[in-house]
């Protein structure tokens, strides 16, 4: 008997399958609001002062937020290594694209207040708009790129080629995908904005946050009815799994299928909570953001978050990255993990680093916490950003 | 020359991994000084050390954006461009990288909000520890990424499996505990603490020089050089140890490093200066000291050290083993359930030399009807170019015996507290320390030369050629990103260089009232809260 044997193979797949959606949910719900704000930024604040409130308010903690994102890699990478090979090979230039903006980010945010001059601050302003407003897009575009399939393939040696190309990303339905992550993101970035700025700024958010939260919810369901009506089709395994079998994804057999994505609720009715709870989280926001309860907003806001990301998760269970060319080669979660061992260990990690994460940010929020204003930017002008 | 996916993927990983290089070992050994200043800031409630760390930290902070921005692709790249690596060692490869997420990448980049906004929401103590998390952040993911990297250079704790076709964990100890992996990781942050040290003394220096700022760049010199001096000490020491790793298990490293084709009659004797040519296989000349390197690397007066001849011979055996293993796989994968368990019995007994007959696979599809021509070629190709490890390792060490002079002389003159000297008659002095500056950004980029480029052909050593680990792009879509990351990184590095260049010229707050030029010499400071003259 050794330690890892403790908890069960299948078991393990199974919380990493949790995890990967907690990693990806709490990058989105943190992340996610400092991109909203980024994608809001030229156009929720006119002034030089007013954009340095906006800034401000996610200035000091953006940094850690965006370690969801680099963890999100790294975990990936270690639970599910064919995941990480293949998407981002395969995704290569949406990911270059997608890094490119990014890395414009921690920049924007440090040197924009390093010289006074207008043009060079207006310059950074939008290099902080395109390190937000792009990941946000190409994110969504590749999760509806997930849900139809992926055009990869895998010979005996898991040696994957990809047989898609850079545009091919684009196509109606991941294009609306896109535009949801965009409403939902811009949607949460603006009830931040609202629940820390105050004034002309949190007026222009309330409407700005109004607008994306409609939008919102007409892409989510429009998405919801182009999936329901098979018009999306879904992938269905069509052989014996053993949940507890060694990583080969080349060992079942699937096939695609119109309306395979709806087998889950089918068979699991209860499932209908999730995209509710997206739904309700929308719904919340929109009619609370003309409301003063600024912390409640927030809270469905985050709920739409939740619910529209975990959505996707349990409409492909098993799936994780199916293959549009070769659907017997798609990754499931029963498929594509690591070792017994290695789930283990990394579960080990996890449980004693993530409650001290959770438990030191929620502290540095607390310190941090309040509205940010020009008096407060005017009163720590060799601090702030 | 004709283009091809795997030099194009080698040269964006290491125009990317070099660049955010630059900016990495500066953090690493700024976040312990700021910490440390601090530190004597709130024992002595003096506030000119709050001012120090104020404005090292204002230069830390333009450094540390570009590191987070650089670093931002080094978590992604492995997948986007080494996807058959990343699906074959993920198992092992993975946990360090997801480990370094979780204890050292939050540490760092929550708490580094609070150490430039938390001034005046924090006690003195909170915002201390706040410092103290960041440079613990900061250091403990070196620890994690040089434990990832130090079993590509020494695969310890794990083993391949042909019903998965990747290697997978035996024992997370093994590869935590990795020997590589501890004394690189020692060697690295020390090389850290060095560059960080030489900026610091390099910038107090010029103040000095220009009378600007004293009572700092005094203080500052004395922490600098004492950090300094120490670090110099251990990078030099654990880039023994580095070496000395290096012997056991990657002799083909060691050999190119140091010029060495033939195997020499234990000492062996050590080249100070080679023209090591690829063509011929030689040096062209070299100029020999007896004994020292046989001492220095393998620490006895008996132990052999193989030259690169000989270590190809070596090679040779461990191809045509590899070929047979390559066979028994290829039946595995065929029939995995069917299969005999003779083969497999085969596969187990040579599955350590698999990864050499992927070495054969540029020159021939089946490794077992290799002929001896193609197996020569293969067992070449593991040898580095030994011209470049050669000067890249010589440049590093000199680098570093530099570093323990000059970190010497300034250690002698601010302990015994004669620094005014240096400003009156030592003048040189200062411009020496100056014009150092760059010196340990080169000494570092070198290091990660020696130690990435020493392994190749291997991306895990001895286990997959870096060639077998690539994905499957287009010669176009990498020159994309190629161009894109050096546009980007270059463009973002001018910046920064500027914008360095000029708060180090506004220079820190003296605490002295606007448009009053400091005195010439130390006197009491007198800043908005009055603190006891020294």
């Amino acid at each position: 008997m050794v330690l890892y044997e403790l908890i069960d193979y299948s078991t393990l797949k199974i919380i990493w399958w949790v995890l990967l959606g907690v990693l990806l949910i709490g990058f989105a719900v943190t992340d996610g609001f400092d991109m909203g704000v980024g994608a809001l930024l030229p156009f929720v604040a006119e002034t030089d002062i007013e954009r340095r409130v906006v800034i401000n308010t996610i200035g000091p903690t953006w940094e850690g937020n965006q370690v969801w994102f680099i963890l999100g890699g790294g975990a990936i990478f270690a639970a599910w290594p064919p995941l990480y090979a293949i998407s981002f090979s395969g995704f290569y230039l949406a990911m270059f694209v997608v890094l490119a903006a990014m890395i414009l980010r921690p920049v924007s945010f440090k040197y924009r207040s390093k010289r006074p001059d207008p043009s060079w601050r207006t310059a950074w302003d939008w290099a902080l708009f395109t390190g937000s407003f792009v990941p946000a897009l190409v994110f969504g575009v590749a999760v509806g790129n997930v849900l139809l399939g992926v055009p990869f393939k895998l010979d005996s040696d898991l040696r994957m080629t990809y047989e898609g190309s850079f545009f091919g990303l684009f196509s109606p339905f991941t294009l609306l995908c896109g535009l949801l992550s965009v409403s939902m993101l811009v949607m949460h970035g603006s009830v931040w904005l609202v629940m820390r700025a105050s004034g002309d700024i949190a007026q222009r958010a309330r409407r700005f946050g109004s607008l994306a939260a409609i939008l919102g919810i007409v892409l989510f369901a429009l998405g919801g009815y182009l999936v329901f009506s098979g018009y999306v089709e879904g992938f269905r395994i069509t052989s014996e799994v053993d949940p507890n079998m060694a990583a080969n994804p080349l060992a079942k057999q699937a096939v695609i299928e119109g309306g395979a994505w709806m087998a889950n609720y089918t068979a699991y009715p209860i499932l209908w909570v999730v995209p509710g709870l997206g739904f309700l989280g929308l719904l919340g926001t929109l009619v609370l953001l003309q409301s003063k309860m600024e912390m409640l907003i927030f809270v469905f806001s985050k709920w739409a978050v939740v619910g529209i990301i975990a959505t996707v998760g349990v409409t492909m269970f098993p799936f994780i990255l199916p293959s549009s060319v070769q659907p017997e080669a798609s990754l499931t979660v029963w498929d594509a993990s690591s070792t017994h061992r290695t789930l283990f260990n990394m579960l080990v990690a996890t449980l004693i680093f993530l409650p001290l994460i959770l438990v030191y940010t929620a502290w540095v929020y607390k310190v941090l916490w309040g509205k940010v204003d020009e008096e407060t930017i005017e009163r720590d002008n060799h601090t702030a950003y | 020359m004709e283009l091809n996916v795997v030099d194009l993927s080698r040269l964006q990983f290491a125009m990317t991994a070099l660049y955010h290089f630059l900016f990495v070992p500066l953090t690493i050994g700024l976040s312990i000084l700021l910490a440390t200043m601090e530190t004597v800031y709130v024992m002595t409630g003096r506030e000119i050390w709050k001012r120090m760390v104020k404005f090292w930290g204002t230069l830390f902070g333009i450094n540390f954006a570009l590191g987070v921005a650089t670093g931002l692709t080094m978590e992604f790249q492995f997948g986007m461009n080494w996807a058959y690596f990343s699906q074959y060692v993920g198992d092992v490869f993975g946990a360090p990288l997801a480990i370094e997420g979780l204890m050292a990448f939050f540490l760092e980049a929550t708490f580094v909000g609070l150490f430039f906004f938390g001034w005046d929401k924090l006690s003195k103590r909170q915002h201390l520890a706040a410092t103290w998390a960041v440079a613990l952040g900061t250091n403990f993911s070196a620890l994690w990424i040089l434990i990832a990297n130090g079993w590509m250079q020494n695969p310890v704790g794990s083993m391949f499996n042909p019903d998965t076709m990747r290697m997978e964990v035996t024992s997370f100890f093994d590869v935590l505990f990795n020997p590589v992996a501890q004394a690189k990781f020692v060697h690295t942050v020390s090389a850290g603490y060095v560059t960080a040290a030489m900026f610091m003394l390099g910038i107090s220096a010029w103040y000095m020089l220009k009378g600007r700022h004293i009572a700092i760049a005094k203080r500052s010199m004395t922490i600098a050089s004492a950090f300094g001096f120490a670090s110099a000490l251990s990078v030099v020491v654990l880039g023994d140890e580095s070496g000395y790793e290096a012997n056991l298990n990657q002799k083909m490293k060691m050999a190119t490093m140091e010029a060495m084709w033939h195997t020499e009659p234990a000492p062996a004797s050590f080249n100070i200066v080679a023209w090591p040519d690829m063509e011929k296989r030689e040096n062209l000349f070299a100029i020999e000291v007896p004994y020292v390197m046989g001492l220095i690397a393998t620490r006895s007066l008996t132990d052999i050290i193989p030259g690169i001849y000989d270590l190809v011979d070596h090679s040779k055996d461990r191809i045509r083993q590899g070929a047979i293993a390559w066979n028994a796989l290829q039946e595995i994968r065929a029939n995995p359930e069917t299969v005999g368990e003779d083969v497999r019995e085969t596969f187990r007994q040579n599955a350590n030399s698999l990864g050499y007959a992927y070495l054969l696979l540029p020159y021939t599809d089946n490794p077992m009807e290799a002929t001896t021509e193609q197996v020569d070629e293969a067992a070449w190709s593991t040898v580095p170019n030994v011209f470049p490890m050669f000067y890249a390792f010589r440049i590093m060490v000199a680098c570093g015996f530099f570093f323990i002079l000059l970190t010497t002389v300034f250690f002698y003159y601010s302990s015994s507290g004669k620094l005014d000297v240096l400003r009156e008659k030592r003048r040189w002095l200062l411009h020496v320390a100056v014009w150092s500056i760059p010196l340990p950004w080169i000494a570092c980029e070198m290091g990660w030369f020696v130690a990435e480029y020493g392994r190749q052909p291997w991306i895990i050593e001895s286990m997959l050629p870096t060639s077998a680990g690539v994905s499957s792009l287009s010669v176009t879509e990498v020159l994309l990103t190629l161009a894109g990351f050096v546009a980007l990184y270059s463009t973002l590095l001018v910046i920064e260089v500027a914008l360095m260049i000029k708060y180090i010229k506004i220079g820190p707050d003296d605490g002295q009232p606007a448009g009053v030029q400091p005195p010439e010499a130390e006197r009491p400071v007198t800043g908005a809260a009055p603190v006891p003259a020294e």
